[in-house]
């Protein structure tokens, strides 16, 4: 049946909240959490090849058939991501325990990740709008809870900006909601998108859309970005792995989905905005990643340059765009996870977060060093990592709907970005060895184990292309077809 | 009725506009909670605001009350307070740890 569709999100609820009870029994707390997580990213591969073969699978809450009920929907678009999310979140929790934070621990840090994953799975997979919204929420709950837990000074005062800039972003999500209502009486996507087409996007639907744009671009960090370097700065390792390489993504997933199923009738409007965001996200981004000394800044304006690449995808609005966009999608989740993994090693091994106070970590740690030059290959763009195909087909798109700005602003951040990474490597890595190896503090492989892990993926992402080409093109023919989805989505029988 | 109710809703979003630029932290709070239930009465008036019927449609019935704004408002309002809980806590533990609710105090970090 198709009651396998709500494991993704149930199993890390459930998990969660049994490990309430196993306050004082870290080791239960680890592998319960390890163990959830596998069993989630089996379950997800298991999905997303049922999918491909069988057509979007769907799963009615209860019984009630849409539009009346909740359903999720699975297609291949949020199948991947749910995978790769899952993936990674396996990853960065493997590092969480082998880093051992004793205290965040005992203050709950694994269910409230295990809730993160729960609201984004969610995400993914829901089927209406307004689920969309209760998934977002939780989700953000849980980040609110994760950015604060440890009570640092830089953490409270981050997080209240945090706090505060998501409570009006959701506040304008509610707001468009209450107007689709009022205007299409559904929230159904499937349904949203067929009264849409009917009514055939009057102006008063496009301004609507305008109103989502604006609560997801804060969300994915789309030129409302102010946010998010000060934030991903202020966090533990682990979590900011995971909230880099998640929660700017679920906002992406979620313009994807509005801008292709639902408002689609006035790109010359619509995506015409998007790709000028994309450009501005693109200039703000390149400018942070080279501005900064402190390398959390640089990997967090990094995030910002992903962003703005990905939607150039969406805004050139063509098959090969969107395909671009879903390669890239997946390589950013595996790669951005690593980088923070790997920033966040540096920074407890050297305790200082400034590139121009060390050098010659290569001698001290020669496995760390060679991950990062293979993160900053594969986040540059270079061919056999997995970031190549993505770029290749983004910017394939964005040529073939004539959109010679847009590839020049992509290409060019790429080159930015390859830049601020060679600036950390040059500076850190290599030059005169300030450690003696006879101080330096041990870096042990259960620590390493998780970035050598991340490392084979980036590199598998982009030797195994063939491998994917099935999924990222179902997923991008039911992205550019409406019809296909809407069929899967709201089929009585 | 519904314009008088979008009027309100008007008059609560200006209000909570008021608190929220201002600097003390309370005042931002209080805000976003008025801020909130500005958002649920405009959910209520985008359904309809009608009296005397019920909210099912059956035979000999004219007149029907949409209960799915209800519903959604229900929700809402639930998050909604699971989240002015969280940032009150919050407000109060960064005033003890930073010793001011002054949000023009809490700006960059110092290393910088």
């Amino acid at each position: 049946m198709n009651n396998i569709l709500v494991f993704p999100m149930v199993i890390p609820v459930i998990t969660g909240v049994a490990l309430l009870f196993f306050r004082s029994y870290p080791a239960v707390q680890r592998w319960s959490t390890i163990a959830a997580m596998l069993s989630v990213f089996a379950i997800s591969l298991w999905i997303l090849e049922d999918v491909r073969s069988n057509g979007i699978m769907r799963l009615d809450f209860g019984g009630w058939t849409p539009p009346f009920g909740i359903t999720f929907v699975a297609d291949s678009f949020a199948m991947l991501l749910v995978a790769a999310a899952s993936f990674v979140s396996l990853i960065c929790m493997l590092y969480a325990v082998f880093a051992g934070d004793k205290r965040r621990e005992y203050y709950f840090q694994y269910t409230f990740m295990l809730l993160l994953i729960a609201g984004v799975n969610g995400a993914f997979l829901t089927g209406d709008l307004f689920n969309l919204f209760v998934c977002f929420e939780v989700m953000l709950l849980a980040s609110y809870v994760l950015m604060t837990l440890g009570g640092e000074k830089k953490q409270l005062t981050e997080g209240i900006k945090y706090v505060l800039i998501n409570i009006l972003s959701s506040w304008l999500f509610l707001l468009g909601l209450a107007y689709v209502y009022g205007t299409l009486g559904t929230l159904n996507f499937a349904q949203l998108s067929l009264r849409i087409a009917e009514a055939g996007q009057p102006p008063i639907l496009t301004a609507i859309s305008i109103l989502f744009l604006a609560v997801f671009s804060l969300k994915a960090g789309l030129v409302l970005y102010f946010w998010l370097p000060g934030s991903y700065s202020a966090l533990p390792t682990a979590v900011s792995a995971l909230f880099a390489a998640l929660l700017t993504k679920v906002g992406v997933y979620a313009l994807f989905r509005t801008f292709t199923l639902l408002f689609y009738h006035e790109p010359s409007i619509t995506h015409t905005i998007i790709g000028w965001m994309a450009i501005t996200t693109l200039a703000g981004g390149s400018l942070g990643a080279i501005a900064y000394v402190d390398i959390r800044k640089i990997a967090a304006y990094n995030v910002v340059i992903a962003i703005g690449f990905i939607l150039v995808g969406l805004a050139s609005n063509n098959a090969a765009g969107i395909q671009g966009s879903i390669y890239y999608l997946v390589h950013d989740i595996v790669i951005k996870g690593l980088l923070f993994l790997i920033i966040g090693t540096i920074i407890y091994l050297t305790s200082n977060a400034r590139l121009d106070r060390t050098s010659g970590l290569i001698t001290n740690y020669p496995i760390l060093g060679w991950i990062f030059l293979i993160t900053t290959l594969s986040l540059g763009g270079v061919p056999p990592f997995s970031g190549f195909a993505g770029k290749l087909m983004i910017g394939q798109g964005a040529i073939s709907s004539g959109e010679y700005v847009m590839v020049g602003a992509a290409f060019l951040s790429s080159l930015f970005v390859l830049y601020s990474l060679i600036r950390i490597f040059l500076n850190m890595f290599w030059g005169e060895v300030l450690i003696p190896r006879k101080h330096q503090i041990p870096l042990p492989f259960p620590l390493l184990a998780p970035l050598v892990v991340l490392a084979i993926v980036t590199i598998g992402l982009g030797l195994g292309m063939d491998f994917m080409a099935p999924y990222v093109t179902d997923a991008a023919t039911v992205l550019m077809n409406p019809e296909v989805y809407i069929e899967g989505a709201l089929d009585n029988e | 009725m519904e314009t008088l109710i979008t009027l309100l809703v008007g008059v609560l979003v200006s209000v909570a506009t008021y608190l929220l630029l201002s600097k003390n932290l309370i005042r931002v709070v209080l805000g976003t909670a008025i801020l909130s239930h500005a958002v649920h009465l405009l959910l209520l008036t985008m359904g309809g605001l009608k009296t005397g019927s019920v909210p099912i449609l059956e035979d000999g019935v004219g007149t029907y009350t949409d209960a799915l704004p209800q519903a959604l408002i229900l929700t809402a309002i639930v998050i909604s307070f699971a989240v002015t809980a969280f940032f009150l806590v919050l407000v109060y533990r960064t005033y003890q740890t930073a010793g001011t609710d002054n949000l023009n105090e809490m700006r960059g970090s110092s290393d910088e």
